[in-house]
């Protein structure tokens, strides 16, 4: 059991937490994740981590309650448990001194982003970093991200924050001053993610995504995060979750994300009408 | 004395009715079977179907023992070297083993020596096992890294020497492949609890959710404890690496059977996790995962289940009563066919695999006829679900983080058979990690070599 210390509603259905999980809190590097449980009949679901507090022995999680899984997990309060959570997973971030590098964080993903800038500034980079999300109250992580931050610039889709657009465009403008940027971080929606790659690959910048498929195990068992990466099928858990933006078949992972669609909406109904029911009942 | 040639046959739900259940295909002998089975035992002397069995249970006596009707003391005697009794004897390929062996053979069929330690096994379990009494010998400490059949062996043969023993498992749930990839009708989970719970009685700890290579490295587990013992299985998928194998609706017969056994999708939305069943189901390969997957799907309401497989019968690694059990339940044989690419509708999913036809040559490096393929005899095969049951490889999370340990090119440790001991000070290792995907008794005999040598390192610096 995996006791949550702290939780934060950090947006509309935006959800930080702390958890007691010593063992991952002192292991866990900028980039990897946990899959986690939050019922005896649960899924397992794979989540980033944000950040380490090796003093209490916790690690952050933020998620965004899309599922039956992120829904109950928003439930969870201070002091309740998550009852399996396992990690650190995945392969750490490459952490050196580029020189400068831009950050592109984009919804929920700034704070997966966060730790990784956090290194890469600790190292000696230049850190340029541009968040984006729907609209102002969207916007997480934005302090955390400009303590770490030599410039820092937003957008939200409805202009209610910093440039009205996309990152997208916030990144084209910066890279079209020709100053010299030795490598990108996206990390967020995938369709962001590919937006960001295809817009580098003229500028022959390296850019870095953080992967987010459907895993089982998240430890090389099920390949059901398989994605391909040039010409090669990858496992997203042992050879990523990071790879090549340049490289990475999205419009392949944005189908295969889609695969329970169906039902992953008949179990958030089952749910919300579960709920409906308690409530009529009391 | 007359003996009957025929082994006594065990009962079995019919055909018809279990393809809608998940309940057990065999269902047992009763003890009026058992000692009727008992009584062909001839009781030789030199007892062959010892030698065939890896981890040499005493099976004359045991029958023996049966036939006596002292039930209790037969288990016990199965148990002195079997930690999995009611495992094994349901899943061992007895008839390549002690079966084998069997004088009996030489009239007939041999004695059903699967058939009786089972029976014993489950008489056990439904009364609650004797937990015998151990002392903690000594303050040596044990890490057992893996919770499948090698790990719950070495750790229960280690507890009983008196170590201390902690087992790390990756998964919620210990088992390994006897939890994840065996099925339910041919395994039964509560049974695996059961035996899992023995190995705990013994005073072996488990620990879930440590990913070993990840949570902590060997390296890390050599400081904190005397030996290290690596069962950590061959769980990697293989896959064809064929044009499509990405599309939607292909899964690894691992994935398949994670989602169906370890995280219950069979009963979704009950359970959380999903499973997308087609209606005509491809499954590839021709070993007894993929004779579980075929039949696990064919219960779970696809309508059409093929085994693909570009050899022929003969060949296939299956269990022979394995696809005797596929056949009565309906599943179809396509034989010497070799996926080509799998082709997708416009959602990205599989909706047919392009199939060439083969023949048999030489025999290759494996003794088994090499298939050959047909030229311009290519033919599309509409579906709508693959199970790629192809194999599996071990895991590499270990191989990438320890230092000194020597492994083979692909990707098992390399071993001193007689004792389990790798290149690598105090770190021993068994089971499929050592020796790709075999047997589930395979591994528990290797888990009981590595045990004894843990122990003569440990207690007497051999």
């Amino acid at each position: 059991m995996y006791k949550i210390f702290k939780k934060i509603e950090l947006a509309p259905e935006v959800k930080l937490i702390e958890v007691y999980a010593p063992l991952i809190a002192q292991k866990a590097k900028p980039g990897q994740f946990v899959i986690l449980r939050v019922s005896e009949k649960g899924e397992r679901i794979p989540l980033t981590i944000a950040d380490t507090n090796l003093f209490k022995g916790s690690i952050t999680i933020v998620f965004q309650e899309v599922g039956k899984t992120t829904k109950l997990l928003g439930k969870l309060k201070e002091g309740e448990n998550i009852i399996d959570l396992v990690g650190p997973l995945g392969n750490p971030s490459e952490i050196e001194n580029f020189g400068t590098i831009i950050g592109v964080g984009g919804g929920v993903g700034i704070a997966a982003l966060y730790p990784i800038l956090k290194a890469l500034k600790e190292k000696g980079n230049y850190v340029i970093s541009i968040l984006g999300a729907r609209s102002k109250n969207y916007l997480i992580f934005r302090n955390e991200i400009e303590r770490i931050s030599d410039e820092l610039y937003l957008a939200t889709d409805d202009g209610s924050l910093g440039y009205k657009g996309f990152v997208s465009d916030v990144l084209k403008n910066i890279l079209d001053l020709g100053k010299k940027i030795s490598r990108i971080w996206a990390v967020g929606p995938t369709i962001m993610m590919k937006v960001i790659s295809e817009l580098t690959k003229p500028y022959g910048i390296k850019t870095i995504v953080s992967l987010n498929p459907i895993m089982v195990d998240g430890t090389g068992m099920c390949g059901g995060c398989r994605v391909t990466i040039g010409n090669k099928t990858m496992f997203t858990c042992v050879d990523g979750p990071e790879f090549d933006g340049h490289l990475v078949n999205f419009d392949e992972l944005l189908l295969r994300l889609k695969t329970y669609k169906e039902e992953e909406q008949l179990a958030l109904k089952l749910l919300e009408e579960g709920e409906e029911f308690k409530i009529a009942s009391k | 004395m007359l003996v009957n040639k025929k082994k006594t046959p065990i009962p079995e739900q019919d055909p018809k009715e279990r393809i809608k259940n998940f309940d057990e295909v065999a269902l047992g002998y009763d003890s009026e079977l058992a000692l009727k089975e008992a009584e062909r035992c001839l009781q030789c002397k030199d007892a062959p179907c010892i030698k065939g069995c890896p981890v040499n249970i005493n099976i004359p006596e045991f029958i023996r023992l049966i036939k006596e009707k002292k039930f209790d003391l037969a288990i016990k005697k199965i148990k002195e070297a079997d930690n999995l009794p009611a495992t094994t004897g349901r899943v061992c390929p007895q008839e390549t083993q002690c079966e084998a062996l069997c004088t009996l053979k030489k009239i007939g069929e041999p004695v059903a020596i699967g058939r009786l330690e089972r029976f014993v096994a489950d008489l056990e379990l439904q009364k609650g096992f004797d937990i015998p009494k151990i002392k903690r010998k000594n303050d040596k400490r044990i890490a057992v890294v893996g919770s499948g059949p090698a790990g719950l062996t070495c750790a229960g043969d280690l507890a009983r020497m008196g170590f201390e023993v902690h087992i790390f498992e990756a998964f919620h749930e210990p088992g390994g492949v006897l939890i994840y990839g065996i099925p339910e009708f041919r395994l039964p989970k509560k049974i695996v609890k059961a035996e899992v719970e023995y190995i705990k009685s013994l005073g072996v700890k488990i620990f879930t959710n440590v990913v070993i290579g990840r949570t902590y490295t060997v390296d890390e587990l050599l400081k904190e404890y005397d030996a290290v013992f690596i069962g950590t299985g061959a769980g990697t998928p293989q896959f064809l690496n064929i044009p499509g194998e990405n599309l939607i609706g292909i899964y690894s017969a691992n994935e398949f059977l994670t989602r169906v056994n370890l995280m219950k999708a069979y009963k979704f939305p009950e359970y959380d996790t999903p499973i997308k069943i087609g209606k005509i189901v491809g499954v590839i390969g021709g070993g007894n995962v993929a004779m579980d997957a075929a039949r696990t799907v064919l219960r779970l309401g696809a309508e059409e289940v093929h085994i693909l497989y570009r050899r022929t019968e003969e060949e296939m690694p299956a269990r022979y009563e394995e696809i005797i059990h596929a056949k009565e339940e309906g599943i179809i044989f396509d034989l010497l066919v070799s996926p080509i690419r799998f082709i997708g509708d416009e959602k990205g999913k599989v909706k047919a695999i392009e199939l060439q036809r083969m023949t048999l040559g030489e025999p290759d490096s494996s003794g088994r006829r090499r298939p050959i393929p047909i030229p311009e005899s290519n033919y599309i095969f509409p579906l709508d679900m693959v199970i790629v049951a192809i194999g599996t490889v071990p895991n590499p999370l270990i191989a990438r983080t320890t230092k000194d340990l020597a492994f083979t090119k692909h990707g098992t440790i390399v071993i001193d058979e007689k004792t389990g001991k790798t290149t690598k000070d105090r770190v021993f290792a068994g089971g499929d990690i050592v020796t790709g995907s075999a047997t589930v008794i395979s591994a528990m005999g290797a888990g009981k070599i590595s045990a004894r040598s843990i122990e003569l390192l440990l207690n007497h610096n051999l």
